[in-house]
This record gives structure tokens, C-alpha cells and sequence, in this order.
């Protein structure tokens, strides 16, 4: 049945398979296990992780990191996602003085930092910020798994704390968008605590019955979904996207029996009772702004 | 034993200062030297103090929960189940009195047997488990008794069923609802505090450790073959993620240090429940004008973990 679903998606888009590929380089997704025809460039072609077809990279980023064949949900870049969810030119960024120390003094960890900054373009693991859903002001959390896996460390947990204080103290409603590893292994302890922290946070703004919508993104498990990521009044999740506790290697490890199949993905979290609403990447917009609109958000309440 | 070696230095540093102070001498090269002295003393045994504390932390022969209980309690009564699916049995919890105080007692049930290892699942819970303990604290809330926490797990059991049940939700569900509880909570780690399976139990007005215990985010093996790819460089792992009792009471991740018993917690778990039992009152005294501003003074403490600098302030101290 879940197959069908998927197999639907084949109709979403068209295939310009053969549109001439511009030159900029651009990095190869997936490897290949085929050999590549020589007159194939990899900079140009990647293959779907999941179908297996050839897919023009400029395709597959143009369609939000979907495959343009089977429609499997590829990961998203934390700016890309803000760009896909947030009107044109109202994002607001907040907190972005904030940086990692090496508090417990961890062999290497400052360099880790340094090559996650450079490879992400980003600060930190998380950007949080003000901006507009179809008009509706949101404050908004996106983790971005190019950053040490989304993994929650200090600043993660502070990022994530001071935009739930500020929902909690504007009313303006709060949407996560998860995608993590879970807790940052370098900042041992502290990072624990950040679960602990970002949970409180939470119940801070239940207190004021104000709105969190979680959305889980591949993959959300560990830390994150052990706190903030599974406390959402509404939790969505993208097809496909792995959710859980433990890793399935760890589970397999410590059950020592082949995982049922789609263990641990979003649609197996729904089945279990964890899941509310899993949407598509170009329908969630679309969604969240419903969700809003039900709970009596609209866009002239809080124009400024 | 080195460890009575460093207090005797320190105190001849002190005893040296105050001499100095009252005669008027210069005895700083003295005082130098001694420091040294403990500098070289503590490095060595930084390299093996971890594991030790690791491997104590584990001890087959060291108290559990339940030991615990029977020996601070004047009464109590076993609670059972989480009223949606199950009785997990490495977590137990229940209702008795502590020197006439009404309490809510929760904690961690690790086996000494083989064979009541498996009953307890070596101290691993499921959500089941999770949700008994949130269950009883609720109860707890309603009928305003203190609620007192041992933790004493090597972490949240990682099985097919647990992730069924969801774990990371009941986990999740914990951390929250224990952040506003209305009643005064201690949580006091007496083992292992293995990640986020122990920090479930651990939102606390006063988060306290034994000794000789550990607290971590992951297992010093776990981040052995991570780090270098092999388990075995577990002991050196140890010292780098920093989890014991003094490293973590530097980081204010907890509140306070309950001293063990020479040799620790097993060679006597009559003196060790005496000296929770102290703690516990203590602190049950300190709590008893409980009022919305307790809650308010245990989400600060808890929202204020975490080391992070902000841009500013770094280049200003570049300057």
C-alpha cells in the first residue's frame, strides 16, 4: 500500500532529462554503482538513492531535492528550506553571534567546527529566525544535517531555547523544522542537557498554550527526537524520513534480528501512533499555513 | 588513597599561607613548590581516576535502588505498571515515608544475578518504564508528596519494541512535564548515568551524584569506537568526555557531591544510605517553602546549562 503512494508520485513533474546541463560543478549526491557511461558527466548526473535512475542534478535541486522520477524526499539545506517554506524577503535572521566553545576541551573539536563552517556555509547546526508563512509571521528553527549531523550541542540547545522563549513570550507560533543526529558527542554532558533544556522551553510555551509545530525531516533521532522533535502540538514528518531513538544499526546490533521493513521511517511512526500528518516537501507550505489558519493565526494580526 | 595524599598537600599550602600572613614572611617559593607538587600529582591521576570511577560505577556488589530504599524508608509501598501497557521491572517506584515525610520514591532497578539482570533488563527501560515513573510523579504532584529519583542506568533500552513504543516520546515527555512538576524533586544518580535514559529521571530542584558515580552522554565505549574505532580504548575515553561526579559539578550540571564510603558505595551500603538519607532531608528542608518561584528557580538552572560564547565577547577578548 505504501509502495502505491510513492509509485503515484511518478505524475508530480516532468523529466527534462535532456535539457542541455550547465557547466557549474556541482557535488555528486549519491555514488554509483554502475560505471558510468564515459559521455555521462558526474558532475552533471547523479543516481537516486532510492529508484536508482540517472537524474540531471539541476533537476533534482530546481525540484527541492526530490527525484524528479520516483519522488524520493533527498535532504534539504537548512537556507533552501527557509527559501521553500518562508515568503520572499521576510526571514529575519536571530541569534547569530552566537558559537561553540570547546568546554569539555575535546581532542579536535574546534577543528570539526571549523570544516563543518566551511563545508555548510553555515554558523551552526541550527538557524533560527522571524518570518512569513503565506503572510502569517512564524518563528522558525531549521536544523541543517550538513553541519555535524544537525548534532545538538550548547549553541543548538541555546538557538532552539531563546526562539521557544520568544514564542512563549510573543505568542508568535513556533515551528522546528528537525533534522539531526542528535547529541553533539564533544560537548559530552552539556549536550545531554540541552535536551533537558529545550524541553523545558517547551513547557514553558504549553503554559502559555501557544502553538509548536514540529516538523521531522530526515533523519530526526537521538537528543533531538528524545526532546523538542516528538513535544510538537502538531507533528508532521516528510516521507520516508528516518525518525527513532536509537539508530536502526544500534537496534539490529542489540536485538541481533533482521529490522522489519520501513522500520523506523515516518510511515511507520504514524502506524505506531508518534505521527500526525506526513506531507510532501511541496504540499508542507501549504499545510502549516492550514494549521495556522485553524488556530485563528492570519496575516493582518501581526503585520507590523 | 592519593587522593588523602592531595588533601594533605593542600591543607600544608594553607597552613603555609596562614603562617605567612601571621608572620609576615615570604613563603611563596614554598607554597610554589608544593603546588607544583600537586599539579604533577593530580595529572597522574587524571590518566586513571575515570576508569576507576567508571569501573566502581559499575561494581556488581554496589547498592541498588531498591537497597537504598528499604534502608531511608520507615515504610513503603511498591507501585506497579504504566496504566497503558506494562510493568516495567528496571524502573520500580513507589509511596512510603522518610522520618515521617511522605515521599514518592523512583529509581532504576538494576539486577545483581544473571538471572535478575534479565528480569530488569540489566536496568535498560522501555517506554513503559518512562511512563510509570511519569504516572507515579503525577500522583505524586496530585497529593503533594516530594519526589526523590535514583538513577542508575547504562542507558534507555534500544530494542524493536521500545522504538515501537516510542522511546524518544516518552523520554521527551518527561523532560517536559518533570521541568513544571509542582512538588519538590530530587534526583540523585548512584550508578550509571547512561544518556538520555537517565536524564528522564533527571530534572531536579537538586540533582545530586554519588562519589563514585558516572553521568555521560554516551558509554566511555561507545565514544571509544567512535573516536578511535575500538572499544577497548575505553579508559581513555573516560577522561576525555569527563563524567564523573567533580567534573560535573565544574560544568553546574549538578548541584551537589554525596560522599561514598571508603573503598565505595559496596563496602557499606548501611553508611552510603545514611549519608542520602542526610542528603535527602537536607534538601527536603531547603525545599519546604515550595512555591511557584522553586519552579521558576529550577527551569533557570536547568535552561542556564551549556557553554557557548558569543561573537562580541570574543573579539573583545582578541582586543
Amino acid at each position: 500500500m505504501l509502495r502505491d503512494l510513492f509509485q503515484r508520485k511518478k505524475k508530480y513533474t516532468t523529466v527534462t532529462a535532456f535539457e542541455q546541463a550547465n557547466n557549474s560543478p556541482k557535488k555528486i549526491m549519491g555514488k554509483s554503482a554502475v560505471n558510468l557511461d564515459e559521455n555521462i558527466d558526474e558532475q552533471i548526473w547523479m543516481k537516486c538513492k532510492k529508484c536508482e535512475d540517472m537524474v540531471l542534478i539541476k533537476d533534482y535541486e530546481k525540484n527541492d531535492n526530490i527525484c524528479p522520477i520516483c519522488g524520493k524526499h533527498g535532504r534539504l539545506k537548512a537556507r533552501d528550506r527557509i527559501k521553500n517554506i518562508i515568503d520572499k524577503g521576510s526571514f529575519e535572521e536571530y541569534y547569530t553571534d552566537l558559537e561553540s566553545l570547546n568546554p569539555l576541551e575535546f581532542p579536535d573539536y574546534e577543528k570539526k567546527i571549523d570544516k563543518a563552517k566551511s563545508a555548510s556555509n553555515l554558523n551552526e547546526a541550527v538557524i533560527t529566525g522571524r518570518g512569513r508563512i503565506n503572510g502569517i509571521a512564524v518563528n522558525i528553527a531549521v536544523m541543517d544535517s550538513n553541519f555535524m549531523m544537525g548534532s545538538m550541542g550548547s549553541v543548538v540547545g541555546e538557538k532552539i531555547t531563546r526562539l521557544v522563549e520568544n514564542s512563549a513570550e510573543t505568542g508568535i507560533p513556533l515551528i522546528i523544522f528537525c533534522a539531526s543526529g542528535g547529541a553533539r558527542m564533544q560537548e559530552g554532558i552539556l549536550s545531554l542537557m540541552q535536551m533537558a533544556k529545550t524541553s523545558a522551553a517547551i513547557a514553558k510555551l504549553d503554559d502559555k498554550k501557544n502553538l509548536y509545530i514540529s516538523v521531522l525531516t530526515d533523519p530526526t533521532t537521538g537528543g533531538v527526537s528524545a526532546s523538542f522533535a516528538m513535544l510538537g502540538d502538531i507533528i508532521i514528518a516528510e516521507p520516508e524520513t528516518l525518525i527513532g531513538f536509537a539508530g536502526p544499526r544500534v537496534v539490529q546490533q542489540t536485538i541481533r534480528q533482521n529490522l522489519p521493513e520501513g522500520f523506523q521511517t515516518a510511515e511507520f511512526l504514524q502506524d505506531k501512533g508518534f505521527v500526525d500528518i506526513i506531507c510532501k516537501r511541496y504540499e508542507l507550505k501549504d499545510k502549516i499555513h492550514q494549521i495556522l489558519d485553524i488556530h485563528g493565526f492570519s496575516e493582518d494580526e501581526d503585520n507590523e | 588513597m592519593s587522593k588523602l595524599y592531595l588533601n594533605d598537600l593542600e591543607k600544608k599550602i594553607k597552613d603555609l599561607k596562614e603562617i605567612s600572613e601571621l608572620l609576615g614572611t615570604d613563603l611563596s617559593e614554598e607554597i610554589s613548590i608544593i603546588k607544583e607538587k600537586i599539579q604533577r600529582a593530580k595529572e597522574e591521576n587524571e590518566e586513571t581516576d575515570s576508569w576507576e570511577r567508571v569501573k566502581t560505577a559499575r561494581h556488581m556488589e554496589r547498592p541498588r535502588t531498591k537497597e537504598y530504599i528499604e534502608i531511608i524508608t520507615d515504610s513503603f509501598i511498591e507501585l506497579h505498571g504504566d496504566r497503558r501497557f506494562s510493568d516495567d521491572k528496571s524502573i520500580i517506584g513507589g509511596i512510603g515515608k522518610i522520618e515521617n515525610i511522605p515521599v514518592t520514591i523512583i529509581g532504576h532497578q538494576k539486577g545483581r544475578s544473571t538471572e535478575e539482570n534479565i528480569e530488569r533488563n540489566f536496568g535498560m527501560p522501555n517506554p513503559e518504564g518512562y511512563r510509570k515513573a511519569l504516572r507515579l510523579m503525577k500522583q505524586a504532584e496530585k497529593f503533594n508528596r516530594p519526589i526523590i529519583n535514583f538513577i542508575d542506568t547504562p542507558g534507555a533500552y534500544c530494542g524493536l519494541g521500545a522504538e515501537e513504543r516510542g522511546q524518544a516520546q516518552a523520554i521527551a515527555e518527561n523532560l517536559l512535564e518533570m521541568s513544571r512538576l509542582k512538588v519538590p524533586t530530587i534526583s540523585i544518580v548512584i550508578g550509571e548515568g547512561g544518556s538520555g535514559g537517565a536524564l528522564a529521571l533527571g530534572v531536579a530542584d537538586k540533582i545530586a551524584m554519588l562519589e563514585n558515580s558516572i553521568y555521560s552522554v554516551i558509554s566511555p565505549e561507545g565514544l571509544a569506537s567512535i573516536l578511535w574505532k575500538d572499544a577497548k580504548n575505553a579508559p581513555k575515553a573516560a577522561e576525555v568526555m569527563k563524567l564523573t561526579a567533580e567534573n560535573l559539578l565544574e560544568l553546574e550540571v549538578i548541584d551537589d557531591i554525596i560522599n561514598e564510603p571508603l573503598g565505595g558505595a559496596h563496602e557499606s551500603k548501611e553508611d552510603m544510605a545514611e549519608n542520602i538519607k542526610a542528603y535527602i532531608l537536607k534538601s527536603l528542608d531547603e525545599l519546604s517553602n515550595f512555591n511557584h518561584m522553586t519552579v521558576e528557580k529550577r527551569y533557570e538552572k536547568i535552561r542556564n546549562m551549556g557553554k557557548y560564547s558569543r561573537i562580541d565577547e570574543k573579539k573583545n577578548d582578541e582586543d
